[in-house]
């Protein structure tokens, strides 16, 4: 038995974060494991004109290369997506991204609300949801539904985050498995991989 | 919140198929769901009642498209493409013709016709140029008609313009009424506006230069590809197509009819019939 209590049937991890999220993201990118099986799929608040910079700043210190993904992308095991500037990302039946440009769901494009739902829609029980540090409640409500789907939620320890409105929003509406720091997030990460080796 | 399957979108697709010949059929699930639910709240309908009022109410359907069509966009939305139609498409196509014709397909409120009127202005050549501007909603191309946008929103376009390194500044094209920014007539002079549906609409012109931008991503990728199919029979040979920055036709069959000339913006160039 391992310490999370993982198993090798996932198919994805999708990260929620907003401010004061960019540092642990960078951590968790800098230490994940080489080859990780899964996609990672991350929806970030982020200035919705500025198209260019923040993709490559996660780059930089990540294990692998993370993309902005086109509509209709395939997602790839071992790929690591952001959400691209001022656009909703979704995630289709068939395993494949969708952008739009509808209104903005939490005064935020991309929204994590969207990200994490249509991946909770998409892989249900097989989808791992993190939430990290934010100002705002965008998000919650995805988790909820990662949750309700059968799917394992983390969110970074409140003490930990920078703002903590976020995680703490997520708290007050579901089920959160675990309530992990940032290193212990890198753990989970290590451990996960571990159950594909 | 109530949330809908699949077989419910089905339901509704076909009635509206069946009744009033709109396919959405083909559309992107996602945000085709989320457009539905959003309707259903606004309304507060649940499926059977929408499917109640689709049937025994054909006024409905004039609401239902316009709430279900995204009508969200900015004046000189990407400012580094506005600057690359202005530096090297629009050159492109003058070095052929001096008079050419461009479709806005999908205008929505108008904004992307009112900058390249700006665009085209401001470059001394709008009288040469004929525009069409199309949409599946015809409220929504009344408002594009009016070209009247709230002030609170020309704070984001007022920023676009500079980006753009536009030679004015956007406030010399608009006057202020009744807390509205209404656009001069004059930059519509050369426009019609039409309803056109992508989907079920037949090929009407052909065009040196036509913006779907954030349109066909709202399709799923057989609907792309019969649109693009479509755009490709609008398009005269050498004549570009706009797409969105994170759109890609590299899937579509009719790719290979097209070369990418600026993949940054997402410009295309028919180079076969």
């Amino acid at each position: 038995m391992n310490k999370f209590n993982l198993d090798n049937s996932y198919k994805a991890v999708v990260i929620g974060g907003s401010a004061g999220s960019f540092q642990g993201m960078i951590k968790i990118l800098s230490q994940l494991p080489k080859n990780f099986p899964l996609p990672i799929i991350m929806a970030l608040h982020r200035l919705k004109h500025v198209r260019h910079g923040f993709v490559e700043a996660l780059s930089l210190k990540s294990v692998s290369p993370v993309t902005e993904p086109y509509d209709k992308e395939s997602i790839k095991k071992g790929g690591i997506y952001l959400a691209p500037a001022n656009y909703h990302m979704s995630v289709e039946l068939g395993n494949y991204f969708a952008m739009s440009t509808e209104e903005m769901v939490n005064n935020s494009r991309p929204a994590i609300d969207i990200t994490l739902g249509t991946c909770a829609y998409v892989y249900k029980d097989k989808l791992i949801g993190i939430l990290l540090s934010g100002a705002n409640k965008d998000g919650a409500l995805g988790m909820k539904h990662i949750s309700e789907r059968g799917g394992l939620t983390i969110v970074q320890e409140p003490s930990e985050c920078m703002i903590d409105t976020m995680p703490k929003a997520a708290l007050a509406v579901t089920k959160i498995d675990h309530v992990l720091k940032v290193d212990q997030i890198v753990e989970f990460f290590k451990e996960l991989d571990k159950q594909y080796k | 919140m109530q949330d809908i399957d699949i077989a419910d979108l089905k339901r509704i697709t076909e009635v509206i198929f069946q009744k009033y010949r709109y396919d959405f059929r083909n559309y992107a699930m996602s945000s085709f769901k989320r457009r539905v639910l959003r309707i259903l709240e606004l309304k507060k309908l649940n499926v059977d009642g929408l499917i109640k009022k689709l049937t025994d109410n054909p006024g409905f359907i004039y609401e239902f498209l316009d709430e279900l069509t995204v009508n969200v966009t900015e004046m000189f939305r990407d400012p580094g493409f506005w600057r690359i139609l202005r530096e090297e498409i629009i050159p492109g196509i003058m070095l052929n013709h001096k008079q050419f014709k461009i479709w806005h397909a999908g205008c929505s409120s108008g904004e992307e016709v009112v900058s390249m009127a700006i665009l085209l202005k401001e470059m001394g050549i709008h009288q040469d140029v004929t525009i069409i501007a199309s949409d599946l909603d015809t409220n929504i191309i009344e408002r594009a008609k009016a070209a009247t946008y709230s002030l609170k929103s020309m704070e984001l376009n007022e920023k676009n313009y500079i980006r753009f390194q536009g030679t004015k500044s956007l406030k010399d094209y608009y006057k202020e009424e009744n807390g509205n920014a209404a656009f001069d007539k004059n930059l519509l002079m050369n426009v019609s506006f039409r309803k056109h549906d992508l989907v079920m609409g037949e090929v009407f012109n052909k065009f040196d230069l036509i913006l779907c931008r954030n349109v066909m991503i709202y399709f799923n990728q057989t609907l792309q590809n019969e649109v693009l199919k479509k755009f490709h029979e609008s398009l005269f040979r050498y004549g570009y197509l706009a797409i969105g920055s994170k759109e890609s036709l590299i899937w579509c069959d009719y790719a290979s009819r097209f070369i990418v000339v600026n993949n940054e913006e997402k410009v295309y160039k028919k180079i076969k019939d």
